[in-house]
């Protein structure tokens, strides 16, 4: 009876310090598998799918509705201070890119619907903006800060990303052009 | 009597509690939601986005929300993620049965080591019964001869 019993207890040790072991593994996978982890190694990983609600009142907007196009993807909040010098930047390149198979996404992270508006209204901002509040994009892209800007070809793989806001037209074109360019 | 005294009881109690979620102090609510981005209480973040959240609690107690208004409010633009205590609800009930299961598994282990260890110590005080173990010499000639004396 005591062996049986401690020969249980030691199976259940092991069985917990395993499965603590195989959650540290996923962890880490998880971690690998953003986008941003990719990137840095030089791939050019699947831009992750999402769904969700425009800020413009238009229902919501599938990532995957895009392909075709190259997708510039900004990650950005009202409460963020480089996000406020960055959009004027955003607007201009949407204007000399409209038209060229190059959409301007941007995507309202952990932030209140109301100020995301009102930001968007007081910038003029006139490209598709997203809201995800809960920040459920973040763990997945691997956005470190805000801003930050992904680059989506159109086969939907990133291609390139700028953390931080985009401090110039040429650094935001140049971006595009990676984004365009044949795989 | 009784009955009396434990209504009392229960009204000592409830009454702070029904006046915490009618007229909710600006304190208690930052100290039971979490900032998005940082993730501690908003109590202890400066974080713009925590700063905001602040400045709207403010404005929505002053409008004369409730507390469970407030939060859910919150939660709406920002998801269950901000609350600083789980809902007793849905998935994230396990986060408030998890560390009682794991309790009476903790208990029922020490008891029955316990119970364990207390009748092996009974065991030890208990003589031989089987026998296999051999007498002093002494004692076993005495025995022999004592055997001897009384079947004569």
């Amino acid at each position: 009876m005591t062996r049986r019993l401690r020969l249980v207890g030691q199976i259940a040790a092991v069985a917990v310090v395993a499965g603590l072991l195989g959650l540290l593994g996923w962890k880490l996978t998880q971690d690998e598998s953003a986008v941003t982890a990719q990137l840095d190694q030089g791939g050019s990983p699947a831009a992750p799918e999402f769904t969700l609600e425009r800020l413009d009142g238009k229902g919501d907007l599938e990532l995957a509705s895009l392909r075709g196009k190259a997708v510039v993807l900004n990650f950005w909040a009202s409460w963020c201070g480089p996000c406020k010098d960055e959009t004027p930047l955003l607007q201009e390149g949407w204007k000399r890119w409209q038209g060229k198979d190059v959409v301007f996404v941007g995507v309202d992270v952990k932030d209140f619907r109301g100020d995301a508006k009102d930001f968007l209204a007081r910038y003029g901002v006139t490209y598709t903006n997203v809201y995800d509040g809960k920040g459920s994009t973040v763990g997945r892209y691997g956005v470190t800060g805000f801003p930050e800007t992904y680059f989506v070809d159109k086969a939907g793989n990133v291609r390139y990303r700028i953390a931080g806001p985009v401090e110039d037209a040429a650094e935001l074109d140049a971006g595009i052009e990676r984004a365009l360019a044949p795989a | 009597m009784r009955a009396a005294a434990l209504a009392l009881i229960a009204l000592a109690f409830a009454a702070p509690a029904r006046a915490s979620e009618e007229r909710p102090t600006a304190a208690e609510l930052e100290s039971e939601l979490v900032c998005p981005v940082c993730e501690t209480t908003l109590d202890t973040s400066n974080a713009p986005v925590a700063l905001r959240m602040k400045a709207f609690i403010r404005a929505r107690i002053a409008a004369g929300d409730t507390k469970s208004e407030i939060k859910a409010s919150l939660v709406d633009q920002f998801g269950p993620a901000v609350l600083a205590v789980p809902p007793k609800r849905g998935f994230e009930l396990v986060a408030w049965l998890l560390p009682l299961a794991g309790l009476a598994l903790g208990a029922a282990v020490v008891g029955l080591l316990a119970w364990r260890w207390s009748h092996a110590r009974g065991d030890e005080d208990e003589p031989p019964v089987d026998g296999d173990e051999p007498l002093d010499p002494a004692l076993e000639r005495r025995l022999d001869d004592e055997l001897a004396r009384y079947e004569s």
